[in-house]
């Protein structure tokens, strides 16, 4: 728009006076809004029909992208719920380099590993060392019978992996020490061998021996990674002596897992470098540099890979929401362009009674948005609906939060801007002599 | 005081593809305050064009046209709508009312792009306007609710809503029956009568011959500038005749 700027003689100022007259005036946009709204009104159907493109698409953004967080923090959670700051040792090399591939193949975890990690002196950054054995086992109890995972763990098990008993004592270090045959059983575990409850001093037997319930483990909830539920725990002496046979070579009793816990997030690496140190050590790896046989696996590495797949699988299921948003925003601009056409008499006449092509514009572009804009709004309900529904099925959680709907809604007035300017300019820029005569 | 229409030599050429169509050749006139003038002409005459200069709907190639002061054809597309606003109330043929608008809200629509004026005010100003215009019982109706010439009313009210310098109609009766269109230009008399300017755009001579002062254009030129005929002076007011009396017959009361 060109400034309203004219040739005067410098002594006109009457003239120039008159002209600030006119140019002080003009409608103020919330009437043009009016103007906006009430078109709208006059055609409730084909107003809801055209915001219907842009709800949708905003009610998927706002779902999948709730849905996604949710997960994600559901996944974080159970990763995180076996304890901070954790790390875990395996026999094998982690390398993916060259043959040597398989976790546990070669040389094994032993108790003397565990004893040297749990050296203070040697390694400061450690808190705590759960060796731990699994394998799976038939659990009978009188007629019930079923497959589970069996853990071998000490006392500090317990604390390490931060679980809570529902009833009954966990394995203490008597127990480990006496080989005895007692078992934690995990909630799952405990509801379907004692259905009727009362688990605790019954006697199940783990592949033919008999094992007494000291402990029922609380339910977790959850199907992540470090749910206990549907596992049993019995003293690490008995997995490997009496249950798995594990006796490693040169006398020692071999270990599947050792679960370090370091003293502070912030220690996590130190303890990394210390275990490695320390591995190396007592399995005789020259100092050169041969390959580990064993390979550390960093909590927190694990929860940034899971974090970023998930974040990445959510922004890719918003982006096709948001494809959804743009078709709606078309929808929009189409019916904007009918309905310049169909009211070019009416951009005529206001134009002709005084209206400027910024005012014809403003009101073309209020109505744009307040498609948009009622098509998000309702969208955001509709969608952070949708969200609660998943959440209150179970099956998955969604985490809604106002970023997420801040940045859908903002998203739907940006497509009604973008899709609204093309067909008000042409309204705005109508010849008035032209659009009276329009038939 | 100076005249409230002057237009001196005023040029409209339009560009046709590659050809020029000169549209008005050089027009110059002046309208005092409170005339009530015809602009007559055939079609393609270049009256339509004249009048869309002197409504501001549009500017001239070259010349001069000064309205209550203001030169016009200096004026930017801002100013233009804000002159179109203030100092003009137009009257059209097909009365352009909105459909979904009261004759209330349609009367008011110049005093919003106007600015400056609460929303009571200006039902308050509107209804006075519909009152003056004879409408003051069907102010709620929508313009489907009315008749045509109630809804001339209704366009004719909305011209003098922002209380312009100059009525501007554009074949005023010409979707109006001739009983009709009598009392339309009834109402212009009167208004003119009560010190408004009106400037009748027309090919209609019934109509024209109810003005006080004819221009005449063809092929783009003013051809005649002249007094009103008084009627009957010319054989095609014969005709007529019946309604004139009855049309003073009201009047004289």
């Amino acid at each position: 728009m060109q400034p309203a700027v004219i040739e005067i003689a410098p002594s006109d100022a009457e003239l120039e006076t008159e002209i600030d007259a006119l140019l002080s005036g003009g409608i103020s946009w919330s009437e043009t809004l009016g103007f906006a709204l009430a078109t709208l009104r006059t055609n409730p159907m084909r107003t809801l029909l055209t915001t219907l493109g842009v709800l949708i698409g905003v009610a998927a953004v706002v779902a999948l992208l709730a849905i996604g967080r949710g997960s994600q923090e559901s996944i974080t959670a159970s990763i995180t719920a076996n304890g901070a700051n954790l790390l875990t040792i395996r026999a094998g090399a982690a390398s993916s380099a060259g043959i040597r591939g398989a976790i546990g193949e070669g040389a094994s975890l032993t108790m003397a590993d565990a004893d040297a990690l749990a050296e203070t002196s040697r390694n400061p950054a450690i808190a705590l060392v759960s060796p731990e054995y699994s394998g799976n086992a038939q659990l009978v109890a009188g007629s019930t019978n079923m497959n589970a995972r069996v853990t071998g763990a000490t006392a500090i098990y317990a604390q390490v992996h931060n679980t809570t008993l529902a009833e009954g004592e966990f394995i203490s270090a008597a127990d480990v020490s006496a080989t005895a045959k007692v078992i934690v059983l995990g909630a799952n575990v405990a509801e379907t061998l004692f259905a009727e409850g009362g688990a605790i001093g019954q006697q199940v037997r783990v592949n033919g021996s008999q094992y007494r319930v000291i402990g029922v483990l609380e339910s977790s909830g959850g199907t992540g990674f470090g749910s206990l539920d549907d596992g049993v725990l019995v003293p690490l002496s008995s997995a490997q002596r009496s249950l798995f046979g594990a006796r490693a070579v040169g006398g020692s009793w071999s270990v599947s897992t050792i679960v370090v816990q370091a003293r502070s997030a912030e220690e996590v690496d130190a303890a990394q470098s210390q275990i490695e140190t320390t591995m190396r050590e007592e399995h005789d790896l020259a100092l050169d540099g041969s390959d580990d046989d064993f390979s550390v696996i960093n909590q927190q590495e694990i929860l940034e890979t899971v974090t970023s797949t998930t974040q990445m699988l959510t922004f890719f299921l918003a982006a096709i929401a948001g494809i959804s948003l743009l078709v709606g925003g078309i929808g929009i601009m189409n019916i904007m362009l009918v309905s310049v056409r169909e009211r070019t008499r009416e951009i005529g006449l206001r134009k002709a009674l005084g209206a400027r092509e910024q005012d014809i514009l403003l009101q073309f572009l209020f109505e744009a948005l307040a498609l948009s804009g009622v098509g998000g709004l309702v969208g955001l309900l509709i969608g952070s609906a949708i969200a609660l529904a998943v959440s209150m099925t179970g099956l998955m959680t969604a985490v809604l939060s106002w970023d997420v709907a801040l940045l859908a809604f903002g998203f739907a007035l940006m497509v009604g801007l973008f899709f609204g300017i093309a067909p008000a300019r042409s309204a705005a820029r109508l010849d008035p002599i032209v659009a009276l005569r329009y038939e | 005081m100076s005249a409230m229409i002057r237009v001196q030599d005023l040029r409209r050429t339009y560009m046709m593809g590659e050809f020029e169509v000169h549209a008005l050749r050089g027009v110059s006139f002046e309208i005092q305050r409170g005339e009530f003038v015809a602009i007559m002409g055939p079609s393609g005459s270049g009256k339509s064009t004249l009048m869309n200069l002197i409504g501001c709907l549009d500017t001239p190639t070259a010349g001069r046209y000064d309205l209550d002061g203001l030169p016009v054809e200096r004026l930017d597309p801002a100013l233009l709508a804000a002159v179109r606003n203030r100092k003009i109330g137009f009257v059209f043929q097909q009365f352009h009312l909105l459909a979904r608008s009261s004759a209330l809200e349609n009367v008011a629509l110049p005093l919003a792009y106007r600015g400056g004026l609460r929303a009571h005010e200006r039902l308050e100003r509107a209804a006075a306007a519909l009152e003056r215009v004879g409408l003051g019982n069907r102010m709620d109706h929508r313009p489907q609710e009315l008749s045509g010439g109630q809804q001339q009313r209704v366009a004719i009210a909305r011209a003098l809503v922002s209380d312009p310098a100059l009525l501007l109609a554009d074949e005023p009766t010409g979707a109006l029956d001739s009983r009709t269109s009598q009392e339309i230009m009834q109402l212009f008399g009167d208004l003119n009568r009560s010190g408004m300017t009106v400037l009748i755009v027309t090919h209609e001579p019934d109509v024209a011959h109810q003005t006080r002062r004819l221009l005449e254009i063809r092929d783009g030129q003013l051809v005649r500038d002249h007094p009103t005929p008084k009627l009957g002076t010319e054989p095609s007011q014969q005709r007529r005749s019946v309604g004139k009396r009855r049309y003073y017959a009201a009047r004289s009361h």
